[in-house]
């Protein structure tokens, strides 16, 4: 030990260090994970940028109605009806709410009145995502925004974000206002928010979101970032707005009037 | 004032009452026994040779560390498809896989957490089949 310089004394700490870490690193993997593996579904819609093209002109009442209700009933959506505890993942809004910086005190009633589909823009630059202290908000390998209600503190920093009001919280136990409960989907709890997610657990077996498949024609969901995609094609083609485009959020809802 | 026979007395004392729970367990016959669960469900009794996911054995001990893999990969990675070891392929979903096969929520999952003082704080949301029952009734 007297004879030890003090450079063989650093090269030994050094290689301590190293073993070390690796014996940190071998122990973390192992606690990864346990039993199989993992994969997707090999009928997995595959896209690498979902998004949606909804075309008013062809989108009737009775299909808007029961879109709503496939998806509140699937989801477990719960049905209160005060305005502060309601709880929603597509609803109804007008030109007027929906388009405010497209419009004018001139506009035609037409116009202004019109009610629109409205859900989630599962925008390209999410700032629910960049505002969410525990990531459970997140944006998927499929560029859909997604909740893992198992993250999920009940901040509400999201839906002070959200200039769309997207996103509900459940302000009381949803489960006395669900009628029938989907025993196939979890419900939700008090003290967690939640949104549309682009039907995630469809989409993860091979199946169209549930309002695209009951729209009759009226939405059209692909991939934004292959041109050859029917969205890609109607979005060359149509006039099309999008929500609060100025404020740089690049939602992927489109909105055909 | 100094009294070596009281101290003595209060020592033993002492030590005999903690350690009750491993002189008390010297004198008591009984076995232990663990909860009794059933797994008379429609979906087990059809199966030719009723297997869990993985073993038994392995699934007693590690169900919860598999389902906190499972709701990772399931959110977070997509990944729907568990490929059990034997090679089997299940969905990755605690309504839809455990409890088609564990119809029995109560005589089974429910009995033995009770019997261990577990009290797993997923029901809020995950819909366990009695839940189901009650609102149907
Ligand atoms: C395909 C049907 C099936 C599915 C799916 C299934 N199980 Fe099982 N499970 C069984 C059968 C059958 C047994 C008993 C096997 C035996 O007797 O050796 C069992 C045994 C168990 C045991 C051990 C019970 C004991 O004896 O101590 C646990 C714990 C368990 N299952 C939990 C789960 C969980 C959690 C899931 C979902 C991840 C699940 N099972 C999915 C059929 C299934
Ligand atoms: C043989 C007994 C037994 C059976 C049967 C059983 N469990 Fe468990 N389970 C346990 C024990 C013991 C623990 C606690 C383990 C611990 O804390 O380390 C546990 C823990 C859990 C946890 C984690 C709880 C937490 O707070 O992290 C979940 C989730 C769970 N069980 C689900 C199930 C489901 C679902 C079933 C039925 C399909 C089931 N269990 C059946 C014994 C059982
Ligand atoms: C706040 C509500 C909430 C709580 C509490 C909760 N979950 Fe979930 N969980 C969800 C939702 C919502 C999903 C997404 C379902 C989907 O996408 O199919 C999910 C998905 C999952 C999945 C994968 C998909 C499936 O169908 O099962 C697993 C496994 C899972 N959770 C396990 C658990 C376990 C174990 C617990 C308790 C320790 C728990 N969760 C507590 C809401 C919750």
């Amino acid at each position: 030990m007297e004879n030890m310089s003090r450079r063989k004394f650093l090269k030994l700490g050094g290689a301590a260090a190293v073993g070390l870490g690796a014996a940190v690193v071998t122990k973390t993997a192992d606690a990864a994970q346990i039993g199989g593996s993992y994969q997707k579904d090999s009928a997995r819609m595959q896209a690498k940028n979902w998004g949606m093209v909804i075309d008013m002109s062809k989108f009737s009442e009775e299909s808007f109605n029961a879109c709503v209700e496939a998806c509140h009933s699937f989801h477990n959506v719960p049905n209160i009806d005060t305005k502060k505890d309601e709880v929603k993942w597509i609803w109804k809004q007008t030109y007027e709410q929906l388009f405010l910086d497209e419009t004018h005190e001139h506009l035609s009633a037409k116009y202004k009145d019109q009610e629109f589909m409205t859900i989630c823009n599962h925008c390209q630059e999410p700032v629910c995502v960049r505002v969410c202290p525990t990531k459970a908000t997140f944006k998927n390998d499929q560029g859909v925004i997604l909740m893992d209600m198992h993250r999920c503190i009940g901040c509400r920093n999201c839906m002070a974000a959200c200039p769309y009001g997207a996103r509900s919280f459940n302000f009381k136990d949803p489960r006395p206002y669900i009628e029938e409960i989907n025993p196939t989907y979890p419900t939700r709890m008090k003290g967690v928010v939640e949104k549309c997610n682009f039907c995630a657990e469809r989409l993860a077996l091979g199946q169209l979101p549930l309002c695209v498949e009951l729209s009759n024609g009226a939405i059209t969901f692909g991939d934004i970032d292959d041109p050859q995609s029917g969205v890609s094609k109607l979005i060359a083609e149509n006039f099309t707005l999008q929500r609060r485009a100025n404020l740089g959020t690049k939602p992927k809802v489109y909105y055909i009037v | 004032m100094y009294k070596p026979r009281n101290i003595i007395i209060g020592v033993i004392a002492f030590l005999a009452l903690i350690f009750f729970p491993v002189w008390s367990s010297l004198f008591t016959t009984g076995e232990a026994v663990g909860a009794e669960i059933s797994l008379d469900t429609p979906m087990i009794n059809a199966m030719e040779n009723p297997k869990c996911v993985e073993d038994t054995e392995w699934m007693r001990a590690n169900h919860m560390k598999l389902l906190a893999d499972w709701k990772v990969e399931v959110v977070r990675n997509g990944n729907r498809i568990y490929v059990a070891e034997d090679g089997q392929k299940y969905l990755a979903s605690l309504q839809n896989t455990c409890f088609e096969c564990h119809s029995n929520y109560d005589e089974f999952c429910l009995k033995c957490h009770e019997y261990n003082n577990v009290s797993p704080t997923c029901w809020t949301c995950h819909v366990e089949p009695t839940v189901v029952e009650e609102g149907n009734k």
